[in-house]
């Protein structure tokens, strides 16, 4: 059986479709759902093994990245979504999805503000895994695309202290901090490992071709006489994701 | 009842600005901080209702917020998490509008000295005072009169005009003959109508109208037939699917797949307000792919703008007593990216391909290009209203944005420019749009036809609509108001963005509705498509609008037009030795400041990148995988040279066409599927020497087109970027911009793994420069497919010596090479030398250098370090 995915859709959220696209590449059977069909109740979330909330723009920024639909989903789905979280399912937020996770309160006293540029910005990053949970089970290290206005986290000095102590944070930024987000995090986990938030997108990285300099990785396999690989590093997460169900 | 949130960061105290959210409804103090609770993020912000204590060092403070009736994009969304949390409703006269406070700090001793606390702003409400009718427009006066009608508008009772039909005195006179023959006056819908459908923007008279000895005009005559005979000689091979019939033109992808592209410019709003010209021509081009068959998905997003020098800080005005100043070509350019960033990111399009070129003669007016590739199934492609279809609108609503928005990108600008003709999109608004009708309407068979609602608004897509079954009726007051006031001519041809027109059969309109509904889409059937041959609209059940549809459409006068050739021009010099300070040419430098802006990895579909190489150079043409489970893809790429377009425009198209078809090839296109766009921006094109250099510029497109069989699929004119205005002084200023041709070419590649850059790959790759025309095209493109090319970059601004610069800076390699005149460098693993060789035998290939491992660029003997071309190429680039 392969695990059942709820990527979720509407009010600008827009990288649902090549997210499913990953899930099922990774071997997950993926739906894309519009919020308002889980609002009125035609779909359920506990048919779902995995929960994405995907990257976009959900109500275009407007008070904040992620802050309405997160109010949206608190106020209309609060209840089933805390009931999920608590259950054995696996949640992932990618970028405007991780937004939306922090503005929920999934990650508590933590916030995502305009990065210190104070541009959006769109580029290819280093990352090192921080702690080995069921989505990153196997990977160290790993290069990812941001694209983001609002990725700069925050959180006061014991609030850093706790999620250290937790090991809650998951994925950083290495060699450079492309938003000055605090102590170059990218992405945090819960405790329990479960729920995945992170501003890069893997599911802009799961081909070759997706790599920012493959042309050049390209010849350099020609070369040496090996095989050009098929894959991106962003498969990883997700395959992760459907091997925990097996 | 007015409340104010004001919503100040925690973390930094005394940090402006203070976002202010004015709500007109009556809310309990209870519900005001439900309603703060919602605005303010927790963790780092705190909100406070009516009045907000300010930092003691805080002298004064600004509010800056929208005129009435200015979109506000983020109001709206307010209004919406406050109607979802409280479980309420609002109606006409109430809503949220948001500003800004700014604190600014003035040298005064708070211990002594009081703070002021400034006057709020009104709330921007629109209030409307105008007589709701439709006006009779009396035609039977001096030709004097008819032509001040044409140029600034219907007269008010107050005396004042309306602004710019933009109809000339023989399209005037037409429909004065037309009026008298009926024996009645026309009403101000009627006018205004015709001036929407004539305009130079819709009907581009210019190009279809007879020119010197050419009876059937520039479009027939060069655009069209070269497509026609490209088509005809291809034969089964055709690739062309819907080429200047529906809102873009199209290709086939495969079997299954359609891919569409349309390029247009927003050049008069974009003068007047940067940000919102461009996210509105962005968004606007966006509706012209989903409304392409019964909807195309957008892929790719496309750019380039045109204007004047960076440096170029003169005031200069657009009226004579001087208050109406024009924008900087420094703030244009920032806003016009800001402006294409929003629109592009919001929408979740990727923006990978598109240009920047700078020249004093953009400076009194901007272009500014936007493009859409978008792509369906061929079993969407069939479209068209039937007699019975019920006319909805669906999207936005209507209010006084975008009035004379068609007729005023017909006329130059001056101060008599409207500014309701500035608008601001709402991506947000039409994604939800977008994604109802390409995910779940348009394969369900639900409406028989969709258009945009872009210039003219409904006036022009319904009337356009209208064709297909023969007449339409329509009722005014069924067409949903953002607020109320607006008189019917108003509602007619308002372009509030956001909205596309839907023939819709009657017995699936329900269907249609509760979709919308769920979706969060407003839909309302404003009325019916008729077989009556007559375009009727109503306004509270009487009649104000009665044409037949064949006046509407073919009416206007086709006036011969007449050129004067100019004497010959020497072209500018452009031979001369590689100076690194070329790099630093806005035209020529990189521009990773906007390519990192516009998000181009979105939809996972990027294969080659605007910025290419480690070095992340700007690359001239980009490739895209439209559809994730195939190896198929889309080469985008462009090119322009109105810097020649003055000297010898034939040329100057010949050139421009040769060279984007190369830089399609070079990145991997198929040389036999690749197709073009054509984009005239021309000034005082009415003059007969501009229209000589038009009809020069047609005649070698027809040639360039045919030389590499290349059809063109789609295009679009704007005619007259001229702008008149006054220095400091009040003495007359007048910029015409160069006579200006972007070729946009769109391209099939196989396998999308076979896609080349531009970057230098090793040190001992061998350098070539290639010659030659289409033959060497084609050896090119086969030596890619066999894998023999490790990057390739056209010769373009700059010359051969800044693309081998370019080459080796985004390879952060050196290169030593003799200084030969081609058209295209590529380098190529020693190994594959003979191979290579052989093929390329007969194509004008030579061989000039190498790639070196020594940070140097060696051109001719000439040398300079790498660092100092990159720091060069780097200028623009914080």
């Amino acid at each position: 059986m392969k695990p059942r995915v709820l990527v979720f859709s509407g009010y600008g959220l827009n990288c649902e479709e090549e997210t499913a696209f990953a899930f099922e590449l990774a071997g997950a059977s993926a739906d894309i759902i519009h919020i308002n069909d889980l609002i009125a109740g035609s779909k359920k979330l506990r048919a779902y093994q995995i929960l994405a909330i995907p990257g976009g723009f959900s109500y275009g920024d407007d008070t904040g990245a992620g802050n309405a639909y997160a109010r949206k989903l608190n106020h209309f789905l609060g209840e089933q979504l805390r009931t999920y979280i608590d259950g054995d399912g696996l949640v992932i937020g990618i970028c405007n999805g991780f937004q939306i996770l922090v503005a929920l309160g999934v990650f508590p006293r933590v916030a995502l503000l305009p990065n210190d540029s104070g541009r959006y910005i769109v580029r290819w990053t280093d990352l090192s895994v921080e702690r080995e949970t069921p989505w990153l089970a196997g990977i160290t290290t790993l290069s990812l695309p941001i694209a983001h206005g609002e990725g700069k986290l925050y959180a006061d000095a014991t609030t850093l202290a706790a999620m250290k102590q937790k090991r809650t944070i998951a994925i950083r930024y290495v060699s450079e901090n492309p938003t000055g987000t605090l102590d170059c995090i990218a992405g945090l986990t819960d405790t329990s490992g479960r729920i995945l938030g992170l501003m890069p997108h893997p599911e802009r990285a799961i081909f070759f071709t997706q790599l920012p300099y493959w042309t050049h990785l390209k010849e350099t396999y020609r070369r040496k006489g090996k095989r050009v690989p098929k894959f991106g590093p962003g498969l990883r997460i997700f395959q992760n994701a459907v091997r925990y169900f097996l | 009842m007015v409340h104010r949130i004001f919503v100040v960061s925690a973390i930094a105290e005394g940090q402006s600005p203070v976002r202010v959210y004015t709500i007109e409804k009556r809310f309990s103090v209870r519900e005001l901080r439900t309603i703060g609770r919602l605005l303010a993020n927790p963790v780092s912000e705190r909100f406070y209702i009516n009045a907000f204590p300010r930092p003691a060092s805080c002298t004064r403070a600004f509010e800056t917020g929208f005129l009435p009736g200015v979109t506000d994009n983020v109001g709206h969304t307010v209004r919406e998490m406050i109607e979802d949390e409280l479980g309420v409703r609002f109606v006409q006269g109430e809503g949220v509008y948001t500003s800004q406070i700014t604190y600014v700090e003035l040298p005064i001793n708070p211990l002594i000295q009081r703070v002021a606390i400034n006057e709020n702003l009104p709330v921007p409400r629109v209030r409307l005072t105008n007589r709701i009718k439709a006006d009779k427009v009396s035609l039977d006066v001096s030709d004097e009169e008819l032509v001040t009608i044409g140029k600034l508008g219907i007269k008010n009772a107050d005396g004042s005009r309306r602004g710019p039909l933009a109809l000339d005195l023989p399209s005037m006179r037409a429909i004065q003959t037309h009026f008298r023959n009926l024996g009645r006056d026309p009403t101000d819908v009627e006018l205004e109508s015709l001036a929407q459908t004539w305009s130079e923007h819709c009907k581009h008279t210019i190009f279809n109208s007879p020119i010197d000895n050419i009876a059937e005009g520039l479009f027939r005559r060069y655009i069209k037939r070269a497509t026609e005979e490209i088509r005809k000689k291809k034969g089964r091979k055709d690739f062309c699917v819907s080429v200047f019939s529906d809102n873009s033109g199209a290709i086939a992808f495969d079997r299954r797949w359609v891919v569409t592209h349309k390029v247009e410019t927003h050049n008069s709003p974009s003068a007047l307000d940067p940000f919102g010209g461009a996210i509105t021509g962005i968004v606007g081009v966006n509706r012209d792919c989903i409304g392409f068959g019964l909807g195309a998905k957008p892929v790719a997003n496309t750019y380039g703008f045109c204007v004047g020098d960076l440096s170029d800080k003169t005031d200069l005005y657009r009226d004579k007593k001087c208050t109406q100043p024009r924008l900087t070509p420094r703030r244009i350019l920032d806003g016009v990216v800001a402006g294409v960033n929003s629109g592009g990111n919001c929408s979740g399009i990727p923006t990978p391909q598109g240009f920047v070129l700078t020249h004093p003669r953009y400076g009194g007016k901007p272009l500014v290009f936007v493009g859409t590739v978008g792509i369906l199934p061929r079993s969407r492609m069939r479209k068209g209203a039937r007699s019975g279809d019920l006319v909805v609108m669906i999207g936005g609503r209507v209010g006084l944005d975008g009035i004379h928005g068609a007729t005023f990108s017909s006329e130059a600008l001056t101060s008599g420019s409207p500014a309701t003709a500035v608008q601001i999109g709402d991506p947000i608004t039409q994604k939800k749009l977008s994604d109802m009708l390409i995910r779940e309407a348009c394969d369900r068979g639900l409406y028989h036809s969709i258009t945009d609602n872009g210039a003219g608004g409904l006036s022009c897509s319904v009337a356009e609509m209208a064709r297909d079954s023969g007449g339409c009726l329509v009722d005014l007051d069924r067409v949903p108001l953002k607020y109320p006031g607006l008189t019917p001519w108003q509602i007619w041809i308002s372009e509030s963005q956001e909205r596309m027109t839907l023939a819709v059969p009657k017995k699936e309109w329900r269907k249609l509705k509760a979709l919308c509904s769920r979706r969060g889409v407003e839909a309302s059937v404003i009325g019916t498509f008729t077989k009556s041959g007559r375009c009727i609209v109503r306004y509270r059940r009487k009649k104000v609008m009665d044409l037949s549809m064949d006046f509407l459409h073919n009416g206007f006068p086709r006036i011969p037009l007449h050129t004067k050739p100019q004497p010959r021009r020497a072209p500018p010099n452009e031979a001369s030795p590689f100076r690194p300070e070329t790099l630093s040419h806005p035209s020529i430098a990189g521009f990773s400041w906007i390519s990192q802006q516009f998000d181009h990895e979105v939809q996972g579909t990027s294969v080659t990148k605007p910025l290419q190489g480690k070095g992340r150079v700007n690359g001239d043409a980009t490739v895209i995988r439209p559809i994730l489970s195939s190896n198929r893809g889309i080469v985008l790429t462009h090119a322009l040279h109105p810097e020649f377009g003055e000297h010898n425009p034939y040329q100057m198209a010949r050139v421009t066409i040769s060279q984007a078809v190369l830089r399609a090839v070079a990145a991997g296109a198929d040389p036999e599927k690749i197709a073009l766009l054509d984009n005239f921006c021309w000034s005082s094109a009415k003059d007969p020497t501009r229209l000589w250099q038009l009809k020069e510029a047609a005649r070698g497109c027809y040639d360039g087109a045919m030389a590499y069989g290349t059809p063109f699929i789609s295009g679009k004119d704007s005619m007259f970027n001229d702008f008149s205005g006054f220095d400091e002084h009040g003495n007359p200023v007048s910029i015409s911009i160069l006579p200006t041709l972007l070729i946009s070419a769109i391209g099939i590649i196989r396998d999308v793994r076979k896609s080349v850059t531009i970057d230098f790959k090793f040190p001992g790759d061998l350098v070539y420069v290639l010659s030659g025309a289409k033959s060497m095209y084609d050896a090119l493109a086969l030596a890619i497919r066999r894998e023999l090319v490790a990057s390739a970059m056209v010769v373009s601004r700059g010359g051969m010596a800044a693309a081998v610069a370019k080459s080796a800076m985004a390879g952060m390699l050196g290169v030593d090479v003799s200084l030969k005149m081609g058209k295209v460098i590529v380098s190529v693993n020693p190994k594959k030398k003979p191979t290579f060789e052989r093929m390329m035998e007969g194509s004008g290939c030579k061989p000039i250098g190498v790639v070196t491992k020594t940070p140097e660029i060696v051109i001719g003997g000439q040398r300079t370090a790498l660092e100092t071309c990159i720091k060069a190429y780097r200028t623009y680039e914080t």
